[in-house]
């Protein structure tokens, strides 16, 4: 069954997910909203590898097994993104990213 | 031939006392310092007459020349395959003389001031100065090659300095005066650099007996032009000349001598009219067969600064209230005098008489002229004070200071049978057979010496009658037996057989007394006499009217003919103003600007780029991404 | 293991111990012993390379030791002397053990200070005792970075500007340094596999010559930045006026002659047909900072800032005559690194005792100092003798040396120059004497002057020790001049070799 979806529509899928996932990183505001345009992206990026793995290399997992770390590594990420944002929001009272530019010069 | 080594101890027994009197001096008691040193100079003093009775008589078999003796030498430091630095002891007829002067002055000088500097804090210093200055005139003279002589010539140099700056530290003319005399002879003593340089480049050697050697290579190498038509000897000569003009205080390195007389008066008998400033003298003396056989043309430069030297300073020396200042000027003309004798000299018998002439006139010069010093010290140390308008009718208070330089005026004003008239006699025959206007004006030089030295000795012993706060009275005898010691030499050193002792070529040759140019020249210092015992000996209105009419003359040469002003003019608007701040300022704001300027313009480059970090996380990600979008592009179309 | 490890473990040594004490008593006292001992274990040194040489050893470097340090590169700990760097370790070790006496006092973290100071002192003794290139740069690095400390922490006046300006213009010239150094490596062999840093090695084979022409400026401009070449100065006189006494005597004595003896050593001894070729751009410039450095230095009022551009003039000088390529020249160069070392730590170590005293280096603010300190006074004087070159000390036989070699060479343009040079005794004399006379001469200024008191015994024997190494030298030169000349011989023949042609 899934050997008659050309792989051309998980690529559509991804690009389109991940552009989504740039726009979103660019034009939001909100670092909660930021944070989840990044997962956006990491997801993208894991439908490729499982939909390349499937395509190119179906006998091995390879594939799959980097999506697990990366959704791993993208959890731990969100608790430490989280908690930063935690402590920007007790330090600045807002969670604009407007308003965080102390880190300059 | 005898043995000559010994003759090493005459400048080492100073160089020891100055070590000892340097060191310790000021732990002992001051009239130790001063027994010690004149003590240690004293036995400097007998070896040296030994070495000359010796040298000139009885080590000497009759008949022969006398030849230089290189009584010891090592070698001090090794420059190239050719050059090696000797230090050594090297002996001639003029070495010994001088020998003979140095101790004979010095040992006088030391004894003299143990009564003079009495009582002076620093006295120990002022013994360990003069020890110093004894040890390096010493070796100067007895200097084995030109090297060696240089540097004793910059130790010479440096005892002046100190002797007078040093010693009257807290006075600032003095200080001035010490900077003074050590900056002019220092730049005289770079062209004596330049010079020996030359000189040894060409002859690749420094050895005094190679060099005057007449077949030796530098006489060889005479002739030919390099450089404005003259050879390169002579221009190395003319270089080397430089340097003895100024220690010499010739005509126009000679503003330092005057000043120097802010230095105790014993110095200046010493240092600023017997033994130093003859050195230039010396160098030419010691260099004369290099500058008769090789160089006329840096000979004639020699005769000509000393003639005019000579006239220039008589003149201004007529005009001068400050009786230092006077024998200072006297001393300058005398030694034109000496160098004038060189210059119109040839090479070897008769032809020599400039030669013998000039050591002969240093001799006997040296005896008056210290005595002159001394005698005007012990002025001063009665009267407190250097101006002839505080003195006056001193002969009933100091009969023998009145005595002993009456004996010296006449000496210097050439009247028989007084030593000054033998030598001065000898340079004017010189000077007659060479060149008739040099003649003249050594002729006019003469008369005007018999006047400004008579005009100083009626005002000082003569003259009005001062009121004194206190009487004066003579000096202690510790003072005046110099005194008579100096009369006696100056009265009698006039029979010293030069003519047979002291030639160019080492040979003697028959002398006699030309009548023809004694006799005038008698007469013309007699009338220079006349002249001042009319104008000066009873207090007269006289000598103001003759100045006033003479105005401009008079003025200028009161003011030394602006010479000194002139010097001002370069070293201090020149010199500092217009080279030395302008390149402080350059370094500062240039230079080191330029640095500045780099620094800055890391800064600025630094701020310019930081806008780029502002801290706004979208614009970081804009331009993250934009750059992979780049990349991205780059990589599809163009790899 | 060779003696000349010592020279580096000494130093390790007395670092140790001064880290276990606690103040600045115990501090200065191991710092004077562990000094102590390296100063007459450089004696030792002397007197062992002279029984050597006595002994008929006529290897060009002496008590070599050699480590492979790091294969891939072939870098080596190789350590080696010839009478030259032995002379230079003398002078460094009687310079670091008055500049440790000068700094009796120290009374701001005592600890940290003798601490850098023997760590710049380490680097300096290591530069001069290693025949490795790359050895050599990295003790040469280790003098100069504690130089930052030393002057940023205990300095005076404007002292972060003047640290953070030397170090940064040092910094410039080990930059030019480091691309001469490894473009020397990458030709020291025609062998890819056989490049070494080793000195010796590398003189035995003739770098291309075009290489040469692009490597001579980058190396010799390195080193003379340290050897405060014209233009490149201007950090001697803010670096030397901040500095703490001890700082600027090690400073102006000794690690400025690191600029001087590398430039012989590496720059001309390793190229010498660019060097040929190209020294009369440098000898322009060198004849510049001598005539310059002493004409800025009379216009001068800081006592400090007269006597770094009189290093300026006096440097200038040793580069100078190293250019001049010529065994006595040469000879001379080295003679007046050694002799100007003493004096100029003479003179800073006076300079910081008088300032300890009046708290001003202003001279128009002082006079008649020379009633009140005697003893400073006389030194003071014979240190300014000395530096204007009066026979009987070393700074006339170092430029006797040099005058007299320089003048050998056959152009007329090297002798021109010389006698260009040569005109600055002349000025020197102007500026020491108008110190001198304003200084130490005269009328007392200022009342508070009037209690002062004389050197005290450290201080006496910083400047004894001193003054006695320039009149022994001055007296008797010519051991020393002996033990130089044997050493050039492998540079004078390396030259002779060259075609040498007139460049006019």
């Amino acid at each position: 069954m899934i050997q008659n979806i050309p792989l051309s529509y998980f690529l559509t899928i991804s690009t389109l997910m991940f552009f989504l996932g740039i726009y979103g990183f660019l034009t939001r505001r909100n670092l909660i909203t930021m944070l989840m345009s990044v997962e956006l992206i990491l997801n993208s990026v894991n439908i490729n590898f499982v939909a390349f793995n499937k395509y190119l290399y179906p006998q091995q997992l390879q594939g799959h097994f980097f999506i697990l770390i990366i959704i791993a590594v993208a959890a731990a990420e969100a608790a430490v993104a989280i908690a930063i944002i935690i402590n920007i929001y007790r330090n600045f009272k807002s969670i604009d990213v407007e308003n965080v530019d102390e880190m300059k010069y | 031939m005898a043995d000559f080594t010994y003759t090493l101890l005459i400048p080492l027994i100073p160089f020891f006392t100055f070590l000892l009197l340097g060191l310790a001096g000021h732990k002992m008691k001051p009239i130790m310092a001063g027994l010690i040193g004149t003590s240690g100079l004293g036995a400097s003093a007998i070896l040296a007459y030994s070495a000359a009775i010796s040298y000139f008589w009885t080590g000497h078999s009759a008949g022969t020349p006398y030849t230089s003796i290189k009584a010891f030498e090592i070698p001090w430091l090794h420059l190239t395959d050719k050059l090696t630095i000797h230090l050594g002891v090297l002996i001639d007829p003029i070495s010994v003389m001088m020998l003979v002067v140095i101790t004979t002055v010095s040992l006088m000088v030391h004894i003299y001031s143990i009564g003079y500097m009495k009582g002076d804090t620093g006295f120990s210093r002022f013994f360990s100065f003069l020890s110093l200055f004894s040890f390096s005139m010493l070796g100067l003279v007895l200097a084995t090659n030109i090297f060696q002589m240089y540097i004793f010539w910059e130790l010479v140099g440096v005892s002046s300095f100190l002797l007078i700056g040093y010693y009257y530290y807290e006075k600032p003319s003095a200080v001035a005066a010490s900077k003074k005399a050590f900056i002019v002879t220092r730049f005289a003593d770079l062209g004596f650099l330049i010079g020996i340089l030359m000189l040894s480049f060409n002859t690749g050697t420094f050895d005094f007996q190679t060099l005057t050697d007449p077949h030796g290579p530098a006489i060889a190498q005479a002739g030919g032009a390099a450089f404005m038509g003259l050879s390169l000897l002579t221009w190395s000569l003319i270089f080397i000349f430089v340097g003895g003009a100024g220690k010499s205080a010739m005509f126009p390195f000679h503003i330092w001598l005057p000043d120097a007389m802010e230095g105790p008066t014993p110095v200046s008998a010493l240092i600023h009219a017997a033994t130093m400033v003859v050195a230039g003298v010396y160098l030419v003396a010691r260099l004369f067969p290099v500058f008769a056989l090789g160089a006329p043309d840096a000979l004639y430069v020699v005769a000509w600064i000393g003639g005019f030297s000579s006239l220039f300073a008589a003149v201004i020396a007529c005009t001068q209230t400050d009786i230092k200042r006077v024998l200072a000027f006297s001393t300058m003309s005398q030694i034109g005098y000496m160098m004038l004798a060189l210059g119109v000299s040839g090479y070897g018998g008769e032809e020599g008489l400039g030669f013998m002439a000039s050591n002969f006139h240093l001799f006997t010069h040296a005896m008056f002229k210290a005595l002159l010093f001394l005698g005007a010290g012990a002025v001063i140390h009665a009267v407190h004070s250097n101006e002839i308008g505080d003195m006056g009718n001193l002969r009933k208070f100091l009969p023998v200071t009145h005595i002993t330089f009456l004996i010296a005026c006449l000496t210097i004003a050439g009247i028989p049978p007084f030593s000054g008239f033998f030598s001065k006699d000898e340079i004017l025959v010189a000077a007659f057979h060479s060149n008739k206007l040099l003649f003249a004006i050594e002729y006019l030089v003469a008369g005007l010496t018999a006047f400004y030295m008579f005009r100083l000795y009626y005002g000082i012993f003569w003259g009005k009658n001062t009121h004194y706060h206190h009487t004066p009275h003579e000096a202690p005898k510790v003072m005046t037996i110099p005194l008579m010691i100096l009369a006696f030499g100056s009265v009698f050193a006039g029979f010293l057989p030069f003519h047979d002792l002291v030639t160019s070529d080492g040979k003697g040759f028959e002398s006699a007394i030309d009548w023809f140019v004694a006799i005038p020249s008698v007469l013309i210092g007699v009338v220079g006499i006349v002249i001042a015992t009319i104008l000066y000996k009873k207090e007269s209105a006289m000598p103001d009217r003759i100045a006033g009419s003479l105005k401009y003359l008079h003025r200028w040469a009161h003011r030394k003919f602006y010479i000194d002003e002139v010097y001002l003019f370069v070293t201090r608007k020149i010199i500092f103003r217009y080279i030395s701040v302008p390149i402080a300022w350059f370094d500062r704001h240039i230079v080191d600007g330029t640095m500045n300027g780099i620094a800055g313009m890391t800064v600025y480059a630094a701020y310019a780029v930081k806008g780029l970090q502002s801290g706004k996380l979208h614009q970081y990600a804009f331009v993250f991404v934009s750059g992979a979008v780049i990349l991205v592009l780059i990589f599809v179309y163009l790899v | 293991m060779s003696i000349l490890n010592l020279f580096i473990i000494i130093p390790i040594l007395t670092v140790g111990a001064i880290l276990l004490t606690r103040d600045l008593k115990h501090s200065r006292l191991v710092s004077a012993i562990g000094m102590g001992v390296q100063m007459i274990l450089s004696f030792v040194l002397v007197y062992l390379y002279l029984t050597e040489r006595a002994a008929g050893n006529t290897a060009t470097m002496l008590f070599t030791y050699d480590a492979l340090w790091f294969p891939t590169l072939n870098i080596h700990y190789a350590l080696g002397v010839d009478g030259i760097s032995v002379a230079m370790i003398a002078l460094t070790g009687i310079v670091v053990f008055a500049g440790i006496f000068a700094s009796w006092k120290m009374t701001h973290l005592p600890r940290e200070f003798f601490i850098s100071l023997i760590i710049l002192a380490s680097g300096v003794f290591g530069f001069f005792i290693s025949i490795d290139l790359f050895t050599m740069f990295l003790f040469y690095e280790l003098a100069v970075i504690p130089m930052y400390l030393l002057i940023g922490i205990w300095g005076s006046g404007p002292k972060e500007y003047s640290a953070m300006k030397l170090t940064l213009m040092l910094m410039a010239g080990s930059a030019l340094l480091l691309v001469g150094l490894l473009g020397i490596y990458f030709f020291s062999s025609p062998d890819p596999h056989a490049l070494t840093f080793n000195l010796m090695e590398i003189s035995k084979v003739r770098i291309p010559i075009h290489m040469q022409r692009f490597l001579f400026p980058f190396t010799f401009v390195g080193f003379g930045i340290l050897g405060a070449l014209f233009p490149f100065h201007t950090w001697s006189p803010d670096g030397h006026a901040s500095a703490p006494t001890a700082v600027s005597m090690l400073h102006a004595g000794v690690l400025m002659k690191l600029g001087g003896y590398g430039a012989f050593r590496v720059a001309i001894f390793l190229m010498p047909e660019a060097a040929h070729e190209q020294a009369w751009i440098f000898l322009i410039l060198t004849a510049i900072s001598v005539v310059y450095g002493a004409f800025s230095a009379i216009v001068q009022t800081d006592l400090k800032y007269i006597n770094a551009y009189s290093s300026v003039s006096h440097c200038g000088l040793v580069l100078f005559a190293v250019l001049m390529m010529n065994q006595t020249a040469m000879n001379g160069a080295i003679v007046q690194m050694i002799s100007h070392g003493l004096m100029t730590a003479l003179f800073f170590a006076l300079i910081g005792m008088i300032y300890g005293r009046t708290h001003t280096r202003l001279i128009n603010e002082m006079g008649g100092l020379m009633k009140v300190i005697p003893f400073l006074g006389v030194v003071y004087v014979i240190a300014g003798l000395a530096s204007l070159g009066l026979p009987g000390f070393s700074g006339f036989v170092a430029e006797m040396i040099i005058f007299i070699g320089a003048f050998q060479h056959v152009d007329v343009f090297h002798r021109v120059i010389t006698i260009v040079a040569a005109s600055s005794i002349v000025i020197t004399a102007v500026y020491i004497l108008r110190v001198v006379g304003i200084l130490l001469m005269g009328p007392i200024k200022n009342d508070h002057f009037l209690h002062l008191d004389d050197a005290k015994w450290y201080e006496r024997i910083s400047t004894i020790s001193l003054v006695l190494a320039i009149t022994a030298i001055g007296l008797a030169p010519y051991w020393l001049t002996n033990m130089i000349d044997y050493s050039l011989a492998p540079i004078v023949e390396k030259l002779a070799a060259i075609q040498l042609t007139s460049l006019f």
